[in-house]
């Protein structure tokens, strides 16, 4: 079915709302979870109800649980939406947010601000947002200088190009800091510890991006029967592809921004959402969005609890859950094919 | 309906296509024949504008270069001789998708883009199939939903690039049957490329030739189907009668060329 149907989404909303809810619980402070609706209620405007916390606990809420969660729902949505118009644009199932050089762009400026100007909190996810959309420019660039007559597939072998080469300068670069390089790493395996002043910076662009990948659903179903029926269709392919291309960009970069690099969420939940749901981008988009948000706050908690109070990276831990998710998901559903 | 005057296509730096002219009157059937790698879909697809090319291709008075996409693709359909399918969308969703010149740009389908769509299937006998996956359908079914696609788009032509290709004997008569009947009933304008060389006579009004890029003969079927014509150009030893209703049939004869 080519469209979304409204329980289809409120199930997943519901399901998004318990995990943040369980993501909000999350940790070492005793909380009840009653209490912790209650307090979600008091915080909304023109709502007042008492939740009965400790101006303490509140604190810890309102500080550092609740920005956290909302990034790790924000992050793994953009990512999700993201891979998911990557392999719209692409017609090709293992295209991933980072396969035009967003990454590796992050990675090279992220780790020149860290050996350049050690302790400017706010400037690595500028550089990183900043990092990401020029290695996406770079691939595309390239891409496009290098022959028209490939398309899609020389702009795929661009981005592999621009990742190698920057990667390349990236490691130089952090092998002369060696002392850094734990930092790096650090962000390298993402952190989704950010706090509302990052969630911030990234939410118009996370929020535009998202509208115009929603918005574009339909013509993505378009394109998927070829470049050629598109256009016989009256659809001007082309440049449908440069919109999508560009929204999803701008969703990777603003995730790259607050989080570091996240593997496996832009792959993976997209085609989990495909098998289960079916392959009409309308569906694939709004629901990837929902389903990556509830993926990444759900692996984000594993991450704070299971070792607690040490934190494993955020990164391992997508992709230890993710691909055994993942395996489930193929085993379990053998309808669709991709 | 379609004329097409001087169409030129360069590929790279082979020129596939030289000054060809053809004319397709209102609701006539023209198909194009010709060997492999003659140019024949080429023609299409410049018809269509998915290729640069010089001349100019007229479609119902209107120059192609000068009206707007989705303003062609309400006057012109087009199915290519490889369609992707992509395996898990429905039959009803692909013909959908021939509504799309209808629909605004970030708009939806409306009631009546939904009605079209489910009496052309209705139409096609593939009402039953709608919620299929087009991953589960055979061959026959594979070129009627293609068919339907393109109907859907209620052009009023219909290029159809071999539309037989792969089908047994009994399938390609039913599509191509369709498509007369189609045609007839709806007096829609009809292009096709056709390989086998006795059924474009057979359902053809007229005929054309396309020899190494260039248009080599043109005209009612016992005009342009003659031994010294197929000889030259396809290179093949044949020998060619008249059939029960006056149309050419083309034999191929053992032990030649």
């Amino acid at each position: 079915m080519s469209r979304i149907r409204p329980l289809m989404a409120a199930g997943a909303v519901v399901v998004l709302a318990a995990s943040m809810i369980a993501g909000l619980l999350g940790g070492a402070a005793d909380i009840s979870p009653w209490q912790v609706v209650l307090q979600c209620l008091d915080w909304l405007p023109l709502v007042d109800v008492d939740s009965g916390l400790a101006p303490v606990e509140q604190g810890l809420l309102w500080e550092l649980r609740l920005p956290r969660v909302l990034i790790a729902a924000a992050v793994g949505g953009l990512l999700a939406i993201a891979g998911a118009g990557y392999q719209g644009v692409f017609r090709n199932p293992l295209a991933d947010p980072y396969l035009l050089g967003a990454a590796a762009g992050a990675g090279l400026t992220v780790t020149l601000v860290i050996v350049a100007f050690p302790g400017a909190p706010l400037s690595i996810p500028v550089a990183a947002f900043a990092g990401a959309i020029g290695g996406v420019m770079l691939a595309y660039a390239l891409g496009n200088t290098a022959g028209r007559s490939g398309g899609t597939a020389t702009l795929v072998l661009a981005g592999v190009a621009v990742t190698s080469f920057l990667t390349a300068i990236q490691t130089f670069v952090q092998q002369l800091k060696v002392e850094e390089l734990q930092r790096i790493y650090a962000w390298i395996m993402g952190d989704l510890g950010g706090g509302w002043d990052q969630l911030v910076l990234v939410l118009p662009y996370a929020l535009v991006s998202g509208v115009v990948m929603l918005l574009h659903g339909r013509m993505l179903d378009v394109l998927s029967v070829g470049e050629e029926e598109a256009v016989s269709l009256g659809v001007r392919a082309s440049r449908v592809r440069l919109v999508v291309l560009l929204a999803a960009s701008l969703a990777t970069a603003a995730a790259v921004a607050v989080s570091g690099l996240i593997g496996f969420v832009g792959i993976v939940i997209p085609h989990a959402v495909r098998r289960v749901f079916g392959g009409s981008y309308r569906v694939v988009l709004p629901m990837s969005l929902i389903v990556g948000a509830a993926f990444l706050v759900v692996a984000d908690l594993f991450a704070r609890t299971v070792m607690a109070p040490a934190e494993l990276p955020i990164g391992v831990v997508t992709m230890f859950v993710g691909a055994p998710f993942f395996v489930a998901v193929l085993r379990t559903t053998r309808k669709v094919s991709v | 309906m379609i004329s097409v005057q001087g169409l030129s296509v360069t590929l790279g730096s082979r020129e596939v296509l030289h000054e060809v002219r053809a004319d397709v009157a209102r609701g006539e059937w023209l198909a194009v024949i010709g060997p492999n790698g003659a140019g024949k879909s080429t023609l299409l697809r410049a018809i269509m504008g998915l290729v640069r090319h010089g001349g100019t291709v007229t479609l119902d008075g209107l120059e192609t270069g000068t009206i707007k996409p989705r303003r062609r693709a309400r006057l012109i359909a087009y199915a290519p001789q490889s369609p992707l399918l992509p395996p898990d969308m429905t039959v009803f969703d692909y013909a959908l998708l021939g509504r799309t010149p209808y629909i605004p740009y970030l708009g939806r389908e409306s009631r009546h883009d939904r009605e079209v769509t489910g009496s052309v299937l209705e139409r096609l006998d593939l009402a039953e199939l709608a919620g299929r996956p087009l991953a589960h359908l055979s061959g026959g079914e594979r070129q009627r939903v293609v068919l339907a696609r393109a109907l859907a788009q209620q052009a009023p032509i219909l290029l159809l690039d071999e539309p037989t290709t792969a089908l047994d004997l009994g399938h390609q008569q039913q599509v191509l049957e369709l498509v007369d009947r189609l045609r007839l009933a709806d007096g829609l304008t009809v292009l096709t490329t056709l390989h086998d060389l006795s059924v474009a006579a057979q359902y053809a009004d007229s005929l054309l030739l396309v020899a190494s890029g260039h248009a080599a003969a043109s005209g009612r079927p016992s005009q342009v189907l003659t031994e010294a014509l197929v000889s030259r150009h396809f290179g093949a030893h044949v020998k060619i009668e008249p059939g029960p209703d006056g149309r050419p049939v083309v034999h191929l004869v053992r032990g030649g060329p």
